[in-house]
């Protein structure tokens, strides 16, 4: 058989379902066995960051790895922002490209592109393959190293002539990986450790992280919660892993977080970091984060150990292992007593009902944005999957979506990648066809890759998107009006002024069913509605108002004591301290900003 | 405090695997001072030396993150107390025959050899620490240096062990 031929058997091998893509000259002897595979099917894309984020969203919804495939050159550098978005949140990905003839290589050919020294920063590994005989086990260990260890994206590398030469088809190829050994077993004197600082903490929180949900996990870490009766917070990245109606949930931290999971960090004397990274946008001022607490951290790549912040317990492991072992643990030291954690509630229970997540009506009586998403999540449920795209729009997906069950959020948290919501709705859909799948999305991220909307409608992928129509580039908008003097430079999209484009039409052009809805009153009726179909994708245009802001709000740079609930409302500084902070910590946001 | 660190690092023999760890250096904000790489005992592993100028918290991140590499085998540090270290130099100086013995005699006193001789210049070979390099380099000075290239440092831990042994089968 030939190279192309071998490639889509291992493909078919190692279990790929379906493959996002778009064909080009390299790659084109791959796609002439790829229409016979009856094991692999192919969505044909409009642009490859659409198969990117697509194979992104389709891993995130299910575990498994995400396949997308692009010509060389222009193809596969359309792939850089989706494998740089799929790497900063370990998302198991492969890209297969094509790339110029062996010959040709380095001679600026048509359509060459350096893809594996171009992606080299932002994957986990790749790959260049010079020998049909090595795709079998250059396909197997591109699947074994993203979707093992801490997961994250591998790209595959294909010459033309490689996929064109005869060669001989053998599985399973023996993987050849020396230098990948991950640590998956956590060490039993560091468990027995942490363990022991859970039982005599008085003030701990476990600080809940994506990998938890990467480890499937959330029925250990309910167990290891409840057993403990530690306070529960969920980051950006963990939405889902523990149930948001949970009594010991005190919400998401961060940037935008809840006053009381900011506050339960700050005031914490440990915390247990569970598959979490100490990303800045959780930490805030390094020097001033949780500056009593002592750390426990567990995550499955040493490296994000001590990275930003200095643990003192250090745990390598999977965290499916880790939690069980601690759960084992902590029942052991239980029977020498744990510590009480009454007053340490009150405290907590005192932020939360002084500080509940919340909004305001638009002064000018036009439609609240919040409560638009929150909506949405009280009529699709906890069974829908819920994908943002990044902006004012996420945060508030973040917060007024009420989330149960793993894996019914998906965002691009770490890149922050605009556009991440519409293709990768669409892989979710294509993974868990039987759910609901709602994009939340922005009308700036909108306008980034809304083509995918042709493929849904094409493939008979229903997705819903509900576009937070605030006319502007919303959180680049609050971020002006906060620290640039209310100057609005280049943030207003005129899709409210002059309406382009309109998204109703916009949808139809594409084979979707466009709705809109601009008051209170049309709201819940336009979700059902489009709840109802699922024979086409739905755009809904909300037109909110331009106005509405996310609170509460750690100002970049800033320490999270000084976290705002609203706007000059900071509840976790001491009453003594406001007068003197207050100066230094505005001048402070405008400095960052 | 500042130190200098060096860093034995074991790789797979495969194309680009320079670029991913020189890569890595730079992306995480880390100045290499020198780096050496050749073959080993076994065909399919190469080594580096990098000799690498940070803290000793920064050092055990780099070390992390370098571990992560797929290509990367095995790191160990060398403590410059327990291993030998080594650098190459070659030097030309300017050395016609009214000075040609002194300069001799500096290459006889360091263990030096003069590898090419020409009526106005002196090739000469040196091996050993920094220090010592530096030392030749600073008596041979006076005469004039020409030109002159030097290796990265290479570096063997001292006693029986070998840390290859343990990390290819």
């Amino acid at each position: 058989m030939t190279g192309a031929q071998s490639l889509v058997r291992s493909l078919e091998e190692v279990g790929c379902e379906v493959v996002f893509g778009i064909p080009g000259g390299t790659i084109l002897p791959a796609y002439d066995p790829l229409l016979d595979s009856t094991r692999v099917r192919h969505v044909l894309v409009r642009h490859e960051q659409g198969a990117g984020h697509a194979a992104t969203g389709y891993a995130q919804a299910t575990g498994k790895v995400g396949v997308c495939m692009a010509t060389s050159g222009p193809g596969a550098t359309n792939l850089v922002t989706p494998l740089a978005d799929a790497y900063m949140d370990s998302i198991p990905v492969v890209a297969i490209t094509g790339q110029q003839t062996r010959p040709l290589i380095g001679t600026d050919a048509f359509q060459e592109a350096d893809i594996t020294g171009i992606t080299m920063p932002i994957t986990k590994h790749n790959m260049l393959v010079t020998d049909p005989a090595e795709i079998p086990r250059a396909v197997m260990e591109a699947f074994h190293l993203a979707s093992t260890g801490r997961p994250g994206p591998v790209l595959v590398d294909i010459p033309k002539d490689v996929l064109q030469e005869r060669t001989v088809f053998s599985w399973p190829p023996e993987m050849k990986l020396p230098g990948y050994r991950p640590t998956t077993r956590p060490h039993g004197k560091q468990i027995r450790e942490a363990a022991k600082l859970m039982c005599t903490a008085k003030q701990p929180v476990f600080y809940v992280g994506g990998g938890v949900l990467k480890a499937e996990a959330t029925a250990e870490l309910r167990e290891l919660a409840e057993l403990t009766g530690i306070p529960v917070v969920t980051t950006l990245m963990a939405r889902g892993a523990f149930p948001d109606s949970h009594p010991q949930h005190v919400g998401m931290p961060g940037m935008h977080g809840t006053v009381a999971a900011v506050a339960a960090m700050q005031k914490a004397d440990l915390l247990v970091a569970l598959g979490a990274r100490f990303d800045d946008r959780v930490t805030g001022q390094l020097s001033t984060f949780a500056p009593n607490a002592t750390v426990v951290h567990a995550d499955i790549d040493p490296a994000e150990i001590s990275k930003n912040r200095r643990a003192d317990v250090p745990i390598v492991g999977d965290c499916k292992e880790v939690i069980s072992e601690l759960i084992d643990a902590v029942r052991a030291e239980k029977a020498n007593g744990s510590a009480d954690l009454t007053a340490w509630w009150r405290q907590l229970d005192e932020y939360r009902s002084t500080y509940p997540l919340g909004y305001d009506w638009p002064a000018d009586g036009s439609l609240s944005p919040q409560y638009v998403i929150e909506r949405i999540g009280g009529i699709a449920g906890p069974d829908a999957v819920y994908v943002a795209g990044v902006g004012q729009h996420q945060m508030w997906a973040a917060q007024f979506i009420s989330y149960e069950k793993p894996r019914s959020w998906l965002n691009s948290g770490g890149l922050g990648t605009m556009g991440f919501a519409v293709p990768a709705a669409m892989g979710a859909k294509m993974a868990r066809p039987d759910a609901v799948v709602w994009a939340i999305d922005g009308d700036g991220c909108f306008q980034m890759t809304n083509q995918e909307l042709a493929t849904c409608a094409i493939e008979n992928i229903p997705i819903k998107v509900a576009v937070i129509n605030n006319g502007n580039l919303g959180m680049v908008r609050q971020w002006q009006n906060l620290f640039y003097s209310e100057r609005y430079s280049n943030t207003d999209l005129g899709t409210h002024k002059h309406r382009i484009p309109d998204f109703k039409l916009l949808a139809e052009a594409m084979g979707c069913v466009g709705l809109r809805a601009e008051s209170k009153e049309e709201v819940d009726k336009v979700i059902k509605q489009a709840m109802e179909i699922d024979d086409r994708p739905v755009v809904i245009d909300f037109v909110v108002g331009a106005d509405a802001q996310v609170w509460p709000m750690v100002a970049a740079g800033t320490g999270n004591d000084q976290i705002m609930a609203a706007r000059d409302i900071r509840p976790l500084f001491d009453s003594d301290e406001i007068v003197a902070d207050d100066a230094t910590a505005s001048s402070r946001m405008t400095r960052e900003a | 405090m500042t130190q200098r660190h060096t860093l034995s690092v074991l790789v797979e023999d495969k194309p680009g695997v320079l670029a991913r760890v020189s890569g890595l250096f730079s992306r995480r904000g880390f100045n290499i001072e020198s780096l050496a790489v050749g073959p080993t005992e076994h065909p399919e592993v190469s080594r580096m030396t990098i000799v690498v100028a940070v803290d000793d918290f920064p050092l055990e991140q780099v070390t992390k993150q370098l571990n992560k590499l797929v290509h990367v085998i095995k790191i160990v540090e060398l403590e410059p107390s327990a291993s030998v270290q080594r650098e190459l130099l070659l030097v030309k100086v300017r050395a016609d025959p009214s000075v040609r013995s002194q300069v001799l005699e500096i290459v006889d006193l360091f263990r030096a050899k003069a590898v090419d001789v020409t009526p106005e210049a002196l090739t000469i070979e040196a091996t050993g620490t920094a220090e010592k390099l530096g030392a030749l380099l600073k008596n041979l000075e006076p005469f004039g240096i020409r030109e002159m290239v030097q290796s990265g440092m290479v570096a063997v831990g001292r006693g029986p062990r070998s840390i290859t042994a343990a990390a290819v089968r």
